[in-house]
């Protein structure tokens, strides 16, 4: 979606804002909510990082911008939280379970940290795809405006580059997101000129690099 | 309509208004204890605030957390916040779904564990061991698992080597991916809107306003981390260096080299006897 997250290439944000010897987390909640975020997370369907991602993004923008960051995390969980139906919204507005509801099943033991801290779970999938591009290929970013989840920043849409490396083949966020299927497809990262993206303003030299899916690039 | 020319103390257009997107430091860096919090008077109150929010943002609706006040001062004051994460963890214990124990490990694994000393490491490696440089350049995922480190998150972590002639910076202009298990979580200002807005249509600009300034002989290549592909800078090994050992060179590297926003200085004060 053609949303305020999509800031590549914005003005007008302000100056950045950096903070010497900034702690992980600057108050106690916004570590309550990562965590609760991980744990909850240990699951797929609405809980995939795909359909956590677009869940931010279709926040209201001017919330999207007056929020900070675990803000908007917790927003996601709120809403979460109940579209997958591990709580209802009577119970978020009394604060306790239904009386007489069914004690869950707890989602990860204290024990289980540190392997979900180290889990290998991956966006890579083996499966054989045939890669519709090569490494060393022109190609033009299809001008693409999906009203829902993509990963095809606006600024990149219609710019011409270069296939520089395929990754190999990884789920595709754009159908994850909307759990419409994993449709998983070859990963290239492709090497766009500055001055292709940004004009004559930009560096003759300098570039950026974008990781992009098959169904994100057209030949040229 | 303002047309006169534009004076000293006018926002700069470029870098725009002086307006706090993110709450003062100040404010934020005040770590309310718990046990210090009012007394709940039920939780029904606090919940019902995030409800009204989840609801609003369920429907589409513009309410999202309308009890949370627009002033941006105001934003820093936990207490709405902190109150409301406590009633949702609360709620979520008692359905039996998390376990507050794990919880807690959670949170100190990222505050104690996983950060940019882990970074730092392979870094000094690849600056004393050839070998290694050249394995992690070539999978960079396999070569952090030599000192220990997991990779995780469905990431394939990519080491970007900057020389004298090509400087790598990383940002993640959609959100905020960040190669969590050698940098830990990202500092706020990477997940800000100025440096996510900028830093692909600006690159040379947001150095120099974090005080790095790139030769134009120089290439700037900026990675924007649209897919589940994590980047960490090789930085320069800084001249000079030469007799440090694996650990004192580890001790130099700074997370924001790692990211690209800066070098890698020889400062005596950071090397451990």
């Amino acid at each position: 979606m053609n949303g305020v997250h999509d800031m590549g290439g914005m003005h007008g944000m302000g100056p950045i804002r950096h903070e010497s010897n900034e702690p992980t987390f600057h108050e106690i909640w916004e570590g309550r909510v990562y965590a609760l975020s991980r744990v909850l997370r240990t699951r797929g369907g609405l809980w995939n990082l795909d359909a956590s991602r677009h869940n931010q993004e279709i926040l209201p923008p001017v919330e999207y911008l007056r929020m900070s960051y675990y803000e908007r995390w917790l927003a996601g969980l709120l809403k979460t939280v109940v579209a997958a139906g591990d709580v209802t919204t009577a119970e978020l507005e009394s604060g306790s379970p239904a009386p007489g509801s069914a004690k869950k099943a707890v989602l990860l033991t204290p024990e289980a940290v540190p392997s979900m801290v180290g889990r290998r779970a991956s966006a890579r999938r083996d499966v054989a795809v045939v890669p519709q591009f090569k490494a060393g290929q022109h190609v033009r970013a299809r001008n693409l405006n999906p009203v829902g989840h993509t990963r095809l920043p606006r600024y990149v849409r219609a710019k011409q580059g270069v296939v520089v490396l395929d990754r190999g083949v990884f789920l595709f966020p754009d159908t994850n997101a909307h759990l419409r299927g994993e449709k998983p497809q070859h990963l290239y990262s492709v090497q766009f000129a500055a001055r292709e993206l940004w004009g004559d303003q930009a560096s003759p030299i300098d570039s950026v690099r974008l990781d992009m899916w098959d169904d994100y690039l057209e030949p040229v | 309509m303002d047309l006169r020319p534009l004076r000293e103390e006018d926002p700069d257009p470029v870098k725009g208004w002086p307006i706090v997107l993110q709450s003062p430091r100040s404010s934020r860096c005040e770590r309310p204890s718990m046990l210090k919090l009012p007394k709940l008077a039920g939780r029904r109150g606090f919940l019902k605030h995030a409800a009204t929010g989840a609801a609003g943002i369920v429907a589409g609706a513009k309410t999202g957390f309308a009890a949370v006040p627009q002033d941006h001062a105001s934003q820093a004051v936990p207490s709405d916040l902190t109150l409301r994460v406590k009633a949702l963890e609360s709620l979520l214990v008692e359905k039996g779904l998390v376990d507050r124990v794990a919880l807690d490990r959670i949170v100190d694994t990222f505050e104690t564990k996983i950060g940019p000393r882990n970074g730092a490491r392979v870094v000094a490696r690849a600056w004393i061991d050839a070998a290694y440089k050249k394995r992690l350049l070539a999978d960079a995922s396999t070569a952090m698992e030599e000192l220990g480190f997991h990779r995780y998150q469905g990431e394939d972590i990519v080491a970007l080597e900057n020389t004298p002639k090509l400087h790598n910076l990383v940002v993640c202009t959609l959100c905020s991916c960040y190669p969590w298990p050698l940098l830990g979580l990202p500092p706020v200002w990477y997940k800000s809107a100025p440096y996510r807005s900028r830093a692909v249509i600006d690159p040379r600009g947001v150095l120099k306003e974090l005080g790095l300034d790139i030769g134009a002989d120089v290439e700037v290549r900026v990675w924007d981390s649209t897919a589940e592909v994590r980047y960490i800078v090789l930085p320069e090994r800084p001249a000079g260096s030469e007799r440090l050992t694996e650990e004192q060179l580890a001790a130099l590297v700074t997370r924001d080299s790692m990211i690209g926003t800066a070098k890698v200085t020889l400062d005596v004060r950071k090397v451990p006897a």
